[in-house]
C-alpha cells in the first residue's frame, strides 16, 4: 500500500529526514517511535504533501502511484489521512460543516452522490457514538476552544467519518487521559480491517499496549535505526532511545 | 507538488461575470456639468420648482467644495467635466406595464438573475430596478400599498408624495455634508423611495437592484427610507456594471429616517465591476450613508458586504438621537488584486441609553488595501451610552494591506465603550489542514473566509446570505494558488 524508498525531507533547508525507508502492506500497523526531534512529524507531514517540507531525495508511491506528485488535498481524497499532533484551528467555521464539506468532497472524487442533510447527519450520530464525541462538539467552530483531548478525539473522529484507506496518527494520544486514550484506541482498533492500513506515530509506548502494532520502527535523526515486532516498543520502554542513537547501522524494515 | 511560495499568494485572472453590455438606445446628454445640466436632468424629471432649486443650491455649493483627500485611498484626479450626467433607456411617456420595458433592459435582469416580473418572483422580494440614470421597474407596488406602504423609484416619489420628499430630503444627509454629497444633491437622476406607515411590519424583503451600462456615465442614486413609529422594514441594495478600462463614478447618497421604535435594516451587497487583474478600470463607490435614529427605541441597522468597485469609499452612520435607541453596523470589506477600500460607519450618540455595535470584518488579497475607519461620539447628554466595535483583518498574501483607524470621542462620563481589533493571516497551516481533509486550496480558502465572516452574513437576510458567501468566493478567486 505505502512505499518508502530513501525518502530524504528537507525543512527550510535542513535536511531532516535522511534517508527513510518503509514498507506498509494493507491490514498492517506500523508504530513510528523515537526522541524528540527526530523527524516523525516530518515524515507524517511530507507524506501528507505539507507545502513547508520539500522532498530532496528518494520516493514514496502509494498503491502503486507516485505519492509525492500529488496535491495534497488528492492525496486525502483518494484516502491518505493524517491526525495532527497539533490540530489546526478555523475560527467561525461550523465543525459540522466542515466535515460535511470534507466527506462529500471524497464522495465527489469518487463519483458518489454527495450526501444532504439528513443522511449526514445520521451517519455523524453514528460515529459519534462510538468515539463518546459530544453532539455539541459539531456544532462548534472546527477545533476552537476545544480542549487538547477534544482536539484529538475530533480527528480520529473525522478519520472514522472519512474512512481512509492509510491512516497516519501522529502523537494522537498525547494530551489524552487514560479513558480518553481507551475511548479513541478503540475507535482505531475498530477500524482496523484487511484493507485498511495504519501508520501510528508516538514517543510512548503506552498507546502501543491498546493499538498493538505489527511492526515498530525507531526513528532517530532522521534515519529508522532499528525495526522490529511489538517487543521492540516494550524494549524501549525499558532502555530509553540512548542505545540507538543514530550512528549505529541503520536496519531496514 | 506544490511548494509554499506557491501555494499562497498566486495570483490569477478572476472572472467577474456582470461584466457585460446592454445594447439599448439611450438618451444620453452631453459631458460635463454646468447649472444648465443641473437645470436639465430636473427639466427632464418634470420637476418641481422648490427641487430645482435645491439642486442649484447645492450646485453653487459644490463649486467652492474640494474633494475630500484624508481617505487612504490613491487615484488620479477625477475629471468631473468627463462624465455623463444623465442616461436612460428610451421609453414610452409613462411605463404601465412591464411588457413596455425595453425588452433588452429586461434582458438584463433576467441575466443579472434580477426578477423583475412578478409572477418570475419566487421569495417575497419586492424589487426596484435602476438601470444607468432611471428607475426602470418597481415590483409589488400595488400589493404593498394595501398596507399603506409606498415603494417606489425617488421620480415616482417626487410627484406621488411631494411632501414627504419636501420633509425628509437632505434631513439626514444635507447637501453640505460632504463633497460628493452635494454633488449627488445637484445631480442625482434617481434611485428608490420607501416609506412604512406606523405600526407596519413590511411584509417583505425590499430591494433596489442598481446596474450601470452606458459609458462613461455617473451614477447619482438617492434613497430614502422613512419608518414611521412602531414600524419594521428591510431593505437589500445589489449592483452591477459592466468591465470597462476607464473608471466610473458612482456617488450614491442614502438616507433613512427611523421614528420611535421603528426598525429599519439596511443590507448592501455591492459588487461593482473591480477593475482588471492589473487595476485597470472599475468603478469609483464614493457614497454617503446614514441613518438618524429619531424616536425612542428605534433601530437601524447596516449590513454591508463589499466586494466590488476599484475603489471603495463609505461610512454608513448612525445617529442615535432618540433615548434607546440602536445602531448597528456589520460589514465585510474585501479587496484583491488592486482594490482599494476605505469603510468603516460613525456611531454618534446622542440620547440617553443608545447603544451601538460595529463588527468589521476586512479581507485583503493581492495587492488589495483595506481600511478601516470608524467614529465613537459619545455627546454630553448621552447618559449611559454604550459601544462595543470589534475590527478583524485577514490577509491573504504579504502584498497586501489591512488598516484600522478608530476615533473616539466621549463626552460623557458614564459612556462605556470597548473596541477589539485583530489582523490575522490567512494560514498556510489552515489551508493545510483543509487540504488534508480532501478540501481543494480554493475551497479552503473560502471555507476559512466565510468563518471569519460569519457574524457579519448572519446578520443577512436568508435570500441573500448564500449569494454574499458565493460573491466573496468569487471575488477573492485565484487569491491562493
Ligand atoms: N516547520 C518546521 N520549521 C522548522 N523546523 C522544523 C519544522 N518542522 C520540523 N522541524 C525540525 O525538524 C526536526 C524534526 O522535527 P519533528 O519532525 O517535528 O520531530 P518529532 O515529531 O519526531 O518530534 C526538528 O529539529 C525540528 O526542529
Ligand atoms: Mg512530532
Amino acid at each position: 500500500m505505502l512505499e518508502i524508498k530513501n525518502l530524504q525531507v528537507a525543512v527550510e533547508g535542513n535536511l531532516i529526514l535522511k534517508g527513510v525507508d518503509l514498507h506498509v502492506k494493507p491490514g498492517e500497523v506500523h508504530a513510528i517511535m523515537g526522541p524528540n526531534g527526530s523527524g516523525k512529524s516530518t515524515l507524517a507531514r511530507a507524506l501528507s504533501g505539507h507545502p513547508q517540507y520539500e522532498v530532496t531525495g528518494g520516493e514514496a508511491r502509494f498503491e502503486g502511484r507516485d505519492l509525492l506528485d500529488m496535491d495534497p488535498d488528492e492525496r486525502a481524497r483518494e484516502g491518505v489521512f493524517m491526525a495532527f499532533q497539533y490540530p489546526v484551528e478555523i475560527a467561525g467555521v461550523n465543525n459540522g460543516y466542515f466535515l460535511k464539506a470534507a466527506l462529500n468532497a471524497k464522495r465527489k472524487h469518487f463519483g458518489q452522490p454527495e450526501l444532504d442533510a439528513m443522511e449526514f447527519m445520521q451517519l455523524i450520530r453514528e460515529k459519534a457514538k462510538v468515539l463518546q464525541i459530544d453532539q455539541s462538539m459539531l456544532s462548534r467552530s472546527v477545533n476552537e476552544g476545544f480542549s487538547g483531548g477534544e482536539k484529538k478525539r475530533n480527528e480520529i473522529f473525522q478519520m472514522a467519518l472519512l474512512e481512509p484507506k492509510l491512516a497516519i496518527l501522529d502523537e494522537t494520544d498525547s494530551g489524552l487521559d487514560i479513558d480518553a486514550l481507551r475511548v479513541v484506541s478503540d475507535g482505531v482498533n475498530g477500524m482496523r480491517n484487511p484493507g485498511r492500513a495504519f501508520v501510528v506515530v508516538t514517543h510512548y509506548q503506552r498507546l502501543l499496549d491498546y493499538i498493538v502494532p505489527d511492526y515498530v520502527h525507531v526513528l532517530s535523526a532522521g534515519r529508522i535505526v532499528k525495526s522490529g515486532g511489538k517487543e521492540l516498543a516494550h524494549e524501549l520502554e525499558k532502555k530509553g532511545y540512548g542505545w540507538l542513537e543514530a550512528g549505529t547501522q541503520p536496519v531496514g524494515a | 507538488m506544490s511548494t509554499s511560495t506557491e501555494t499562497i499568494e498566486q495570483l490569477a485572472t478572476r472572472e467577474y461575470k456582470y461584466g457585460f453590455v446592454t445594447d439599448v438606445e439611450t438618451e444620453t446628454i452631453p459631458k460635463g456639468l454646468s447649472e444648465d445640466v443641473v437645470r436639465l436632468i430636473s427639466e427632464k424629471k418634470g420637476e418641481p420648482e422648490w427641487l430645482l432649486e435645491w439642486r442649484l443650491k447645492a450646485y453653487r455649493l459644490w463649486l467652492t467644495m474640494k474633494e475630500p483627500t484624508w481617505q487612504n485611498v490613491k487615484y488620479e484626479p477625477i475629471n468631473y467635466q468627463d462624465i455623463v450626467y444623465y442616461s436612460a433607456p428610451k421609453k414610452k411617456k409613462v411605463l404601465n406595464s412591464l411588457d413596455e420595458l425595453d425588452p433588452e433592459v429586461k434582458r438584463t435582469f433576467d441575466k443579472l438573475g434580477i426578477p423583475i416580473e412578478e409572477q418570475k418572483l419566487l421569495s417575497g422580494v419586492a424589487v426596484d430596478a435602476v438601470f444607468d440614470s432611471v428607475s426602470v421597474a418597481t415590483t409589488f407596488r400595488a400589493k404593498l400599498a394595501e398596507q399603506g406602504i409606498i415603494f417606489m423609484s425617488f421620480s415616482d416619489a417626487v410627484h406621488e408624495h411631494p411632501d414627504l420628499v419636501k420633509q425628509y430630503l437632505g434631513s439626514v444627509v444635507p447637501y453640505t455634508d460632504n463633497f460628493f454629497a452635494a454633488l449627488n444633491s445637484a445631480v442625482f437622476s434617481d434611485g428608490s423611495f420607501v416609506y412604512i406607515p406606523k405600526g407596519v411590519r413590511c411584509p417583505m424583503e425590499l430591494s433596489t437592484y442598481f446596474r450601470i451600462n452606458a459609458k462613461d456615465t455617473g451614477q447619482f442614486e438617492r434613497t430614502l427610507i422613512i419608518a414611521e413609529p412602531g414600524s419594521f422594514v428591510s431593505y437589500l441594495e445589489g449592483c452591477t456594471a459592466p468591465m470597462r478600462d476607464e473608471n466610473q463614478l458612482h456617488a450614491a447618497v442614502v438616507e433613512l429616517v427611523a421614528h420611535d421604535d421603528a426598525t429599519i435594516k439596511y443590507s448592501t451587497i455591492q459588487n461593482w465591476y473591480p477593475g482588471d487583474k492589473d487595476g485597470k478600470g472599475g468603478i469609483y463607490n464614493f457614497v454617503t450613508k446614514r441613518g438618524l435614529c429619531q424616536g425612542r427605541g428605534s433601530k437601524i441597522t447596516w449590513t454591508q458586504v463589499e466586494t466590488g468597485s476599484a475603489i471603495t469609499w463609505k461610512y454608513p452612520s448612525c445617529i442615535l438621537q432618540g433615548d434607546n435607541s440602536i445602531g448597528e453596523f456589520y460589514s465585510v470589506a474585501t479587496t484583491n488584486n488592486w482594490q482599494q477600500a476605505d469603510t468603516g460607519t460613525k456611531m454618534i450618540h446622542v440620547g440617553k441609553n443608545t447603544r451601538s455595535t460595529i463588527v468589521s470584518k476586512g479581507i485583503s488579497a493581492g495587492h488589495g488595501q483595506n481600511t478601516y475607519r470608524g467614529q465613537v461620539r459619545v455627546g454630553k447628554n448621552a447618559t449611559n451610552a454604550r459601544n462595543y466595535s470589534q475590527c478583524d483583518s485577514l490577509l491573504i498574501g504579504d502584498k497586501c494591506g489591512a488598516h484600522t483607524f478608530p476615533y473616539l470621542e466621549i463626552r460623557n462620563t458614564t459612556a462605556k465603550v470597548e473596541h477589539e481589533a485583530s489582523t490575522s493571516k490567512i494560514g498556510e497551516d489552515q489551508i493545510f489542514y483543509c487540504r488534508q481533509r480532501g478540501l481543494t486550496s480554493e475551497d479552503a480558502v473560502n471555507i476559512i473566509v466565510s468563518g471569519f465572516c460569519r457574524e457579519v452574513f448572519r446578520e443577512l437576510p436568508m435570500e441573500f446570505a448564500v449569494e454574499a458567501q458565493k460573491l466573496l468566493s468569487v471575488s477573492l478567486e485565484g487569491s491562493v494558488g
